[in-house]
């Protein structure tokens, strides 16, 4: 029987149960955060049980942690999850990269940074946005913390296997148009729930010219499309990204061998395929309050269809017939586990070579670990950003959903690279309009988005 | 968990699509470190015009309403996020039972493990059930699987495991304790690649 690339990995981690059924899956990888990990502690210390598997956990500090003065956390209760998490962290003995350790940064950045995420795993974190490590292909998705107790105790997970999907993109990506605008263009098209309950992989002449970091952006958003997780094959991309990391196998070849079994055998076999052809796809723009609200950029505002369309309007001070390019904006987002890695920096940091953000805007740069703001450095990025106008930050969640002080305004319109643009997301009242790092560092420099397919490459 | 059978009660309409975590419970409030105090924060920003103020038009304020353990809504409830919090934060208001169109795959994971009933209605359904009078009870009966109102019944579908789990009020993690012998067998044929 013809089987996906899912199936061979799920069928390889199933401990018990039958499909159909909930099935006691085993878990390769589990990552931690200060947010959603606290009560999954509290739950073991009231039972009295351990973590299972130390070896197989990895923990870090990125929701909370400010960018400014990372030492001095000023939000008590902001301070009170980070010292709750070191605490545990101690108390079970689990790896941690705690403020200021040269591997903190935002989980889904250190995990594949470090080798930690690698083909052929089941990763899970209490963070919806795991689905970034399905890049790899590996079954990575968020869960709660009720379940982030139950892995910690058994290094196990009761799952319902999920309808597979397959994703065939496919064309040459035109210029000025990034593995941001396919996610994007494809939540737009398929909607916010397109995915759920779906093992979604995304396979093609378009993902195989892909980087890791472009793979990453892609399945990093397949959640907002609803996907219960989102994949790529394995391929030499991938194999030669994880070789030589930190914790990378010591012995490659033979890991490789076992990951070139992860693959579809024919896209007969998934339960259902979509296609997806980029050759003339525009960069895109959100400009309502979910990621499915987006238009391509020369394209004017959706008429009202609906009372959630009135309601996102209203909310974001805007109307149906405007030109997308018209949007003013005044707060700036570089950063995020969507885009907050070397090679989005470098891009924008190409654009804003020699030019200057628009007068009155504010612009938040926030590498996605410590090691990218390291590289970064020493490449002389920071500088670039630094002559700019921006503000060079230390790494974290940071603006993307705002717990720590890094908040954009109420009422003003921020374009930013991370993945989110629910009401508030970003701040009581913020208006966030969701683009890639090249479209956000041009609307950075005219006060608005431009059609960068015009602009000189 | 505490064990949940039938659920009688009148019930709180709030048909929007796509209710996201960041809407059931807004970031500020996830600093805590406990599994309680989330309710008086549910849905923070539709429910308060400021700090401390309540917006008297929104519909979780309205004196009729409270006590309400029934929550009726649109499709694809709970995404974004995967905050347990959404649940804790509902739970806490005093909610048992969600009716909607349909549900993140997180925020139904959470659900279950919090003995909150996150049910699926088709949209005529739940329109009927949105339309109910306030002080109207709607019953919601798990062993039978079925949500009664008047002369209605609509019958839900839900996996024989996680009524099991609901019904009988168990621990996930005393359960998978039970498979020891298997996850250590599992261990062992782990493949090593150094």
């Amino acid at each position: 029987m013809q089987q996906t690339m899912f199936d061979k990995l799920w069928n390889r981690h199933v401990i018990s149960g039958k499909p159909g059924e909930p099935q006691l899956i085993y878990v390769d990888l589990h990552l931690l955060h200060e947010v959603t990990s606290p009560q999954a502690f509290e739950g073991l210390r009231e039972n009295n049980r351990q973590v299972r598997r130390t070896d197989k956990t990895f923990a870090t500090m990125d929701h909370n942690v400010p960018t400014k003065d990372i030492f001095n956390v000023q939000d008590a209760i902001s301070r009170k999850q980070i010292e709750t998490l070191a605490k545990n962290a101690k108390d079970f003995n689990i790896r941690l990269a705690g403020m200021g350790h040269e591997d903190q940064g935002i989980i889904h950045v250190v995990g594949p940074q470090l080798g930690l995420t690698q083909p052929g795993m089941v990763i899970v974190c209490g963070d919806s946005h795991t689905a970034t490590h399905g890049a790899f292909g590996s079954i990575a998705f968020g869960i709660g913390t009720s379940e982030v107790e139950h892995v910690l105790a058994t290094q196990t997970i009761w799952q319902t296997k999920p309808k597979t999907m397959g994703i065939h993109v496919h064309g040459k990506l035109p210029h000025g148009v990034y593995a941001k605008d396919i996610i994007m263009g494809i939540i737009a098209r398929e909607g916010v729930a397109f995915g759920t309950g779906n093992a979604v992989e995304m396979y093609g002449d378009t993902i195989e010219n892909m980087s890791m970091e472009e793979r990453m952006t892609l399945c990093n958003m397949g959640i907002e499309g609803g996907a219960k997780m989102c994949m790529v094959k394995p391929d030499q991309t991938t194999f030669d990204y994880v070789a030589g990391r930190k914790y990378a196998p010591k012995n490659m070849d033979k890991a490789i061998e076992d990951w070139k079994q992860y693959y579809t055998d024919s896209p007969e076999a998934f339960d259902q395929v979509i296609d997806f052809d980029v050759s003339n796809l525009a960069p895109f723009i959100s400009w309502g309050t979910n990621p499915g609200m987006s238009v391509p950029v020369d394209q004017k505002l959706p008429e009202i269809k609906n009372d959630d369309d009135q309601k996102a309007y209203d909310y974001v001070g805007l109307h149906p017939g405007e030109e997308a390019t018209d949007i003013p904006i005044q707060f700036i987002f570089f950063g995020s586990c969507t885009n907050g890695r070397l090679s989005d920096l470098k891009i924008a940091a190409s654009i804003l070579k020699g030019h200057h953000i628009a007068e009155g805007m504010q612009a938040l740069v926030v590498p996605g670990s410590r090691a990218i703001k390291k590289a970064a450095e020493k490449m002389g990025i920071d500088q670039i950003f630094k002559d700019a106008g921006c503000e060079w930050r230390e790494p974290g969640c940071s603006a993307c959903l705002g717990m720590n002080p890094d908040q954009v305004p109420a009422g003003l319109h921020c374009a930013s690279t991370s993945n989110r643009n629910f009401e508030g997301r970003q701040g009581a009242g913020s208006r966030t309009h969701l683009a890639s790092p090249a479209m956000v560092a041009y609307a950075a420099i005219n006060g608005h988005f431009v059609d960068i397919r015009k602009e000189e490459a | 968990m505490e064990p949940i059978t039938t659920v009688t009660s009148t019930s709180i309409p709030l048909m929007r699509e796509n209710i996201d975590t960041d809407q059931i419970i807004p970031k500020q409030f996830l600093k805590n470190i406990l599994k309680v105090g989330y309710g008086k924060n549910l849905f923070f920003d539709w429910r308060y015009v400021a700090p401390n103020k309540p917006n008297p038009d929104f519909i979780l304020n309205k004196p009729e309403r409270q006590g309400a353990e029934i929550l009726v809504t649109g499709d694809n409830f709970g995404c974004g996020s995967s905050r347990e919090h959404a649940v804790w934060a509902l739970k806490d208001w005093g909610f048992k039972v969600v009716i909607a169109g349909g549900y993140s795959d997180i925020f139904y994971m959470n659900s279950t493990k919090n003995g909150v009933l996150a049910i699926i209605l088709p949209e005529d359904q739940r329109k009927i059930l949105a339309a109910v009078a306030p002080d109207a009870e709607i019953t919601v009966d798990l062993p039978n699987q079925e949500v009664r109102y008047e002369d209605y019944t609509f019958p839900f579908d839900i996996d024989p495991l996680w009524k099991h789990k609901f019904i009988n009020g168990l621990d996930d993690i005393a359960i998978t304790m039970g498979y020891e012998d298997q996850i250590e067998n599992y261990e062992a044929n782990i493949p090593s690649y150094n």
